[in-house]
């Protein structure tokens, strides 16, 4: 039973994901990463019953709190300063961007072998997922243009990372964890401090106007 | 207190007290010269590793923390780089809050963070546990990030965003190589509830699974490459290293990119045992080869004298991981011995570049012509740094790389080490014809500065005493075996495989 609520969240997951790349409203795009902070959320509980862990249970609700709560309550914030509600232009368009999702869904199931090999369960099954939220955080990253994408092609990469250290060992030791996900937080919060000053500096967000270093 | 706790806490302690009092007091003499301390505090305790650690033995303070001889020598890198940097640093921020380049509340922050900076390196060196490792390096993301935005222009914010997303990228990639490694641990069930501890994994590296332990050690190295500034994530580096304020880019040059290799030292033991050794070393060699391929290409075509400081450390991290790539004991030595050098030198010539900048104005190499005739003390500080810099003897870079090239030969990579040697000459060429107008060119300069520039004359003793010991230290390195020798050989053995 509950090897089908993990596949049904991995799933999920990796569907949510995805759709960061089809929609372009801003706001859109935060409100799925609300669902997928539940969703790790959830997957961090199915796991802490599947273990019978009352640690992994613990991460879970800390887990919820930060991806579901708190980190997008700080992207609304920033969203709210900017008034840009949109992403413009990114350099791929959306079915372009699709493609290129599908590409490297594949390729995290080739680089994923020899982890289901060494241990095959059900877990390490879905551990591909995992892998292509990274590689799909990475894409988001390089081909869009305003400073809040940034940070949520960052946040997907890391919730990729987060999935897959879930589904590989029921998440690291608890005060790595913590560790973890204080950096993840900090992280956002320097980014947003930036994202204020590069308003204030640059009159946008526009990552393109960024280019006065060059060699 | 027993003198193992008080070994293992002093320099991580200092530096946060110092941290502390900058948060009470703000930006004030008494602040600055605790930092400096705190510096030579950790300087201390690396030399102290010196009677603790040569035999092979460690200093350990529960399983999280632990000092053995690679982590004394990585100590002695942060507290010189940090005792040259922070002692400089003073003059450089009076300086700046004198001329209104800066206020009082960033001068408070600028006091928080460097301390801070250097307690979570301390850490990172310390740490047992490759978890904390990473915890620890990826901290310096976040403390330095308004370290390099410092100067509040365009340039900069632009140099820090770009700092905080690729490194934290890249660095989020090494914490997925992590997780994959506490995997293959956990499977291979030698390490009880997944741990990390690097002294475990390294006992039982050989029963760890290849596929796994080959994917985790590629993440490994694109990770940690990002933050030492190698190929292809590299290209935050010029940008936060030329906008940063001077003391800061030295530390960031001498010790935060060191620090990183070190780190791929540590997991290329493991790696060995458990991969092909020769999957290791090729994915460190080509790293390593690209990123100075691409230093010297961009060396060449520098016209900024702090983008030139900041291609010669990718130009040296990456000699480094040559060293490490090779892998074996005198490999290591030389490499640790390079970034020893290495640092003290960036430290003198960032501090150095920083006191140019102050005066010319400008940190275009064209802008800058004789700088012997109008501040010959300065523009001799400068040379000198520049001197060891490209390996020339008497400084201890010219026996680091002597060192890697015996190494590699010794290791039957004789055509390997022709490329570098190819590539050090170019380097050489670029750095020597683009410097020399600076320094020696003739003529007047058009004033280029704000107001203020023909005013400031004398070199402050608290910048001219550290970048002179950090030049005598080099000096002395490279001439004698003492007082590092046995500690290098010691750490060569560590993490070095015959």
């Amino acid at each position: 039973m509950t090897t089908q609520w993990l596949y049904l969240i991995c799933g999920g997951l990796l569907l949510s994901s995805v759709m960061v790349l089809w929609r372009r409203e801003l706001s859109a795009i935060v409100r799925l990463l609300v669902l997928q902070g539940v969703l790790l959320g959830g997957l961090a509980g199915v796991l802490a019953v599947r273990l019978d862990s009352v640690e992994l249970g613990v991460v879970a609700v800390g887990v919820l709190a930060l991806k579901a709560f708190v980190v997008p309550s700080i992207l609304r914030r920033v969203l709210r300063d900017s008034g840009e509600a949109r992403e413009t232009e990114p350099l791929t368009n959306v079915t372009a961007s699709i493609v290129a999702a599908a590409f490297l869904t594949l390729l995290a199931y080739a680089a994923s072998r020899p982890l289901v090999r060494l241990s095959p369960s059900a877990e390490t099954h879905a551990v591909p997922v995992g892998l292509a939220m990274v590689l799909i955080g990475f894409f988001v990253l390089v081909t869009r243009r305003r400073a809040l994408s940034q940070i949520v092609g960052f946040l997907l990469l890391d919730n990729g990372i987060a999935t897959t250290a879930f589904l590989i060992t029921g998440g690291v030791p608890g005060i790595v964890e913590l560790a973890v996900s204080l950096d993840v937080l900090l992280v956002v919060l320097v980014l947003q401090v930036l994202t204020a000053r590069l308003r204030t500096t640059f009159g946008g967000t526009d990552i393109d106007e960024l280019r006065e270093l060059r060699d | 207190m027993s003198l193992t706790a008080l070994l293992v806490a002093a320099p991580v302690v200092a530096p946060l007290a110092a941290s502390a009092a900058a948060v009470k007091l703000g930006w004030r003499r008494s602040v600055a010269v605790s930092t400096v301390v705190a510096a030579l505090v950790v300087l201390t305790v690396g030399a102290g590793t010196l009677v603790w650690t040569t035999d092979g033995g460690a200093v350990e303070a529960g399983s999280w923390l632990r000092i053995d001889a690679l982590s004394g020598v990585m100590l002695i890198v942060i507290g010189a780089v940090g005792a040259v940097a922070t002692c400089a640093g003073i003059g450089y921020l009076d300086e700046e809050l004198a001329t209104g380049h800066t206020t009082a509340n960033r001068a408070r922050w600028y006091g928080v963070l460097v301390p801070l900076f250097l307690a979570a390196m301390v850490v990172a060196v310390l740490a047992n546990n490759l978890g904390l490792l990473w915890a620890a390096i990826e901290a310096t993301t976040i403390v330095t990030a308004f370290l390099v935005g410092h100067g509040r222009s365009r340039k900069s914010l632009e140099a820090t965003w770009k700092y905080v997303i690729i490194c934290s990228v890249g660095i989020a990639l090494a914490y997925l190589g992590t997780v994959l490694v506490n995997y293959a641990a956990k499977q291979a069930g030698v390490v009880e509830h997944g741990t990390l501890d690097w002294t475990e994994l390294v006992a039982h590296a050989d029963e760890l699974d290849p596929g796994v332990m080959r994917l985790a050690f590629a993440l490994l190295v694109l990770g940690f490459g990002t933050k030492a500034g190698l190929v292809p994530l590299h290209s935050w580096l010029p940008d936060a290293h030329s906008q940063a304020p001077a003391p800061v880019s030295a530390l960031m040059s001498g010790v935060l990119l060191p620090v990183a290799v070190y780190a791929l030292a540590r997991y290329r033991v493991i790696a060995v045992a458990s991969v092909d050794p020769g999957f290791v070393r090729g994915l460190l060699l080509v790293v390593a080869l690209l990123s100075l391929l691409l230093a010297a290409g961009l060396l060449l075509a520098q016209r900024d004298y702090k983008r030139l400081l900041a291609y010669s450390s990718i130009e040296h991290m990456a000699l480094a991981v040559v060293g490490v790539a090779i892998g074996t004991p005198l490999a290591i030595a030389a490499a640790l011995l390079h970034i020893v050098g290495h640092g003290l030198g960036k430290a003198v010539l960032f501090c150095g570049a920083g006191e140019i900048l102050a005066r010319e104005g400008s940190t275009r190499i064209d802008a800058v012509r004789g700088l012997f005739t109008r501040t010959p003390v300065l523009a001799g500080l400068f040379a000198a740094g520049l001197a060891a810099l490209l390996g020339l003897p008497p400084f201890s870079l010219f026996v680091s790389e002597i060192g890697l090239i015996r190494a590699g030969i010794d290791a039957h990579l004789g055509w390997v080490m022709a490329v570098v040697l190819a590539l050090l000459l170019v380097v050489f060429v670029a750095i020597s014809t683009k410097t020399a107008g600076l320094l020696l060119g003739a003529g007047p300069p058009e004033p280029q500065g704000q107001g203020g520039v023909a005013t400031m004359t004398a070199l402050r003793e608290s910048t001219v005493v550290p970048l002179t010991a950090g030049l005598v230290a080099l000096a002395v390195l490279g001439l004698v075996d003492w007082p590092l020798g046995a500690l290098l050989h010691a750490a060569g053995q560590i993490v070095g495989t015959p």
